[in-house]
């Protein structure tokens, strides 16, 4: 295998598939860290230019970590659609990135497209997409899904209602539901992090969002974000769960880090089916981000971007409601400023929506990388123009448990208005039966959260 | 396209921006200006948040005709009181908006300016931000680590605050010198080694330090225990605990640490502790004591107690982390 160009009268060569991968990322302080980053900002440009020139089939070929090593490989390539593979498997890498953006690719043919690919031919041709170019391409293949209500439909945007407490109280935790609740924070789902990941402190606050759910016949679903065997222990109990939700990586390596294994997981999928108590047919709930394999060394010496892309991969197996990426979350080691979270966001973005999956971003950053809260309405603000499907909806986009920031429950109303998107259909329909909404405005009433105080 | 579908879709257009305030045929530019500057609504605003809250509020001093006359001091908008002041304006349930905002430290009852933050509420946001940013790039008071004689070596990182951010194994190996200077100046295998760090906050050391490194020292001593000789190092990492274990061989290393700054709390720091840590110990090797802070986290008087009584146990079980909670 020979990969080289010329560039400026300078010879660049790259020893193989993985390292030329590496380089053509766009500069993150975590490819740096793994030893895979461009050296220069020539070289980078050199490892785009042979990339553009790689066939799709060399991709497949590639993966990250062998067939019958890991289970996450095996997930993606078995489930490649055959007959649509052998259509595009000659196109190069550039060649898939033209045909993506091009006026006459419809929708249905890249949803169509999306069942030949494998995360290594997403992660290629993300590689070669400048900011606009990912914006523009991910607005060209929507994702919905149907829980108890519908995310991702063209012209909408959700929110979900985060409201985490310090110490898992359940007053405290309703007050921060009623405040978001109040600026339309919530179609997506009411989401909670735990602090404590106890069959008995789950259940309660379980029990506590679905009764806000019930007594204000809100149509949302609730999900509280602990591991995945303390949702099913609830599940088999009979608790109310509206979204199964577990953090995933791109390696078995690294889902063993989280405890996890597919097996597990369809499990999961199988016992969600059964006791959710939301409509469907989609119940699943997925967090991602760059940059987590590299953290657990269960990268196997591959950029975070391949591995990233390979999530999403695991995550199309069980038909999610909806799959975000933490983007900043991880820390600067990875992502190390405003730029390079800014840059994360949009490839992931793209990278979900390509690989046929409803996507939206927890757009955030810690107080250790060098990022701020305009950084991040930066970065929501270019997600929703790419059509992204949900946001987090933080009390003034500030976590009181996980000590990071996030998009705010003001942040979802503003960009609704912005570009003139609507909360998923039936949710709308709830807010202005409430008086909360008039013709995708909030009312005066708006924006107090002891509206909801007496029923 | 002719010319008459042209002009509809124009005097669309223009119809469109008469509505939403963008041209005005009316007004004269000047004047909109004008009353602008000297708009009742504009300047009552905060008036009636202050009426639904009396006591928080300070009625700001108004600027009449010259700016001479214009006298702005404003208090602290940090202070407890003043974040529970709700932003809500008409709420439907004024004391229950309270008692929402008393169950959470989260920021709700924050108002809004259309679907944005009220003004308030934003410049809070971002003071809380400015404090932590702050407090991550500087140094610890040269001052404060005088008056407690710990001398200052480092960690392998030589590029300022940059490096240590984006290289954490840098941040947990001493350098070549540092290790040197510890092997002339530390008394060695002593029971109690104690280490300060800066970490990611150097604020959590100043905050804390002064309280909790005396009650370490007293409690050591009070046990019959050697104390060894403490430094600082700068550019440090938990791990950098290993390093130490190898150099000194003390029963146990104490490593005080600025955690990183949550929005607003940059005071915040930890005890991170080990038993003969050596090469390759983790996280599951060590103990912690976090959240080491006045007004709301541990006390840093009581975390120093608790540290010597974690030492004590250490010594008795000849075990830290994991190991020791298995032999409890």
């Amino acid at each position: 295998m020979l990969l080289r160009t010329k560039l400026h009268g300078k010879t660049y060569e790259f020893p193989d598939i993985r390292l030329l991968m590496g380089k053509a990322n766009e500069e993150k302080s975590g490819d740096r860290l793994a030893g895979v980053g461009a050296e220069t900002a020539a070289e980078r440009v050199a490892a785009k230019l042979v990339l553009a020139e790689v066939p799709l089939w060399v991709l497949r070929e590639s993966p990250a970590v062998p067939y019958d090593q890991d289970e996450i490989t095996r997930v993606i390539q078995d489930a490649v659609d055959e007959s649509v593979y052998n259509e595009i498997k000659d196109w190069t890498v550039g060649e898939f990135r033209e045909w993506i953006l091009a006026d006459t690719t419809t929708t249905e043919m890249i949803h169509r497209a999306s069942n030949g690919l494998t995360a290594e031919m997403i992660a290629g041709v993300t590689k070669l997409m400048s900011n606009l170019d990912l914006m523009y391409g991910a607005k060209k293949m929507p994702v919905s899904a149907h829980c108890n209500n519908t995310i991702g439909m063209p012209g909408t945007l959700s929110s979900r209602n985060q409201p985490n407490h310090p110490t898992d109280s359940p007053e405290g935790i309703r007050a921060e539901i009623y405040e978001g609740l109040s600026y339309g924070s919530g179609d997506s789902v009411i989401g909670i992090n735990p602090v404590d990941d106890s069959y008995s402190s789950v259940a309660r606050l379980l029990d506590m969002s679905y009764d806000i759910i019930r007594t204000w016949n809100i149509p949302t679903q609730n999900c509280v974000l602990s591991h995945v065997t303390t949702q099913m222990k609830c599940m088999q109990s009979g608790s109310p769960v509206g979204l199964v939700f577990q953090s995933i990586a791109g390696s078995q390596k690294g889902n063993d880090s989280f405890g996890i294994s597919v097996g597990m997981i369809d499990e999961a999928y199988e016992l969600a089916k059964k006791h959710c108590f939301p409509k469907g047919p989609n119940f699943m709930y997925f967090e991602t981000g760059q940059g987590s394999e590299l953290s657990a060394d269960a990268h196997n010496g591959w950029d975070q971007l391949v591995m990233e892309a390979r999530c999403y991969g695991f995550a199309k197996r069980y038909h999610p409601y909806q799959v975000n990426t933490v983007v900043g979350f991880i820390g600067p080691e990875y992502l190390y400023d405003a730029r390079q979270i800014q840059r994360a966001g949009l490839e992931d973005h793209f990278m979900g929506k390509l690989t046929g999956i409803p996507m939206g971003c927890d757009a955030c950053y810690t107080n250790h990388a060098r990022a701020d809260q305009n950084a991040i309405e930066n970065l929501a603000v270019m997600l929703t123009a790419a059509g992204c499907n949900y946001f987090m909806g933080l009390p003034m986009g500030d976590d009181s448990m996980l000590s990071y920031q996030s998009t705010s429950f003001h942040d979802a109303p503003a960009l609704r208005q912005l570009f003139k998107l609507r909360p998923a259909p039936e949710f709308e329909k709830w807010m202005v039966d409430l008086g909360l909404m008039k013709d995708g405005v909030l009312t005066e009433k708006a924006g107090d959260p002891s509206i909801f105080l007496k029923r | 396209m002719d010319d008459a579908q042209l002009a509809a879709i124009v005097d669309a257009i223009v119809r469109e921006l008469k509505e939403s305030g963008a041209v005005k045929t009316n007004v004269i530019a000047g004047k909109a200006k004008q009353s602008l500057a000297s708009s009742s609504d504009f300047a009552s605003a905060p008036v009636s948040t202050a009426l639904s809250s009396p006591s928080v509020v300070p009625v700001k001093p108004r600027a009449t005709g010259s700016s001479a006359a214009l006298n702005i001091d404003l208090p602290d908008p940090t202070t407890p009181q003043a974040r529970m002041t709700p932003r809500v304006k008409n709420p439907k349930d004024a004391n229950g908006l309270r008692a929402l905002m008393a169950s959470t430290t989260a920021r709700i009852g924050v108002g809004r300016a259309g679907p944005r933050y009220s003004t308030a509420s934003l410049l809070l946001f971002q003071g809380d931000h400015a404090i932590t940013q702050d407090a991550l790039y500087r140094d610890v008071d040269q001052k404060l680590l005088d008056e407690f004689n710990l001398f200052t070596v480092q960690t392998k990182v030589e590029g300022g605050k940059q490096e240590y951010l984006l290289r954490p194994d840098l941040g947990r190996q001493l350098s070549d010198d540092a290790k040197h200077i510890i092997n002339e100046k530390c008394q060695k295998n002593v029971n109690v080694q104690l280490v300060v760090g800066d970490g990611l906050s150097a604020a959590a050391i100043e905050a804390n330090l002064r309280q909790m490194f005396p009650v370490i020292r007293q409690g050591v001593q009070n046990a019959n225990l050697t104390f060894g000789t403490p430094f600082f190092i700068k550019y440090a990492r938990v791990g950098v605990m290993n390093d130490v274990g190898e150099l000194i061989k003390p029963d146990v290393v104490v490593l005080l640490i600025g955690e990183r700054p949550g929005l607003g709390r940059a005071e915040s720091m930890s005890a991170y502790m080990g038993y003969k840590p050596k090469y390759g110990d983790t996280d599951a090797d060590r103990d912690v004591v976090c959240n080491i802070f006045e007004n709301g986290g541990t006390n840093p008087l009581e975390a120093g107690a608790y540290v010597v009584q974690i030492a004590q146990k250490m010594r008795k079980n000849q075990a830290s982390g994991v190991k020791l909670k298995l032999a409890k």
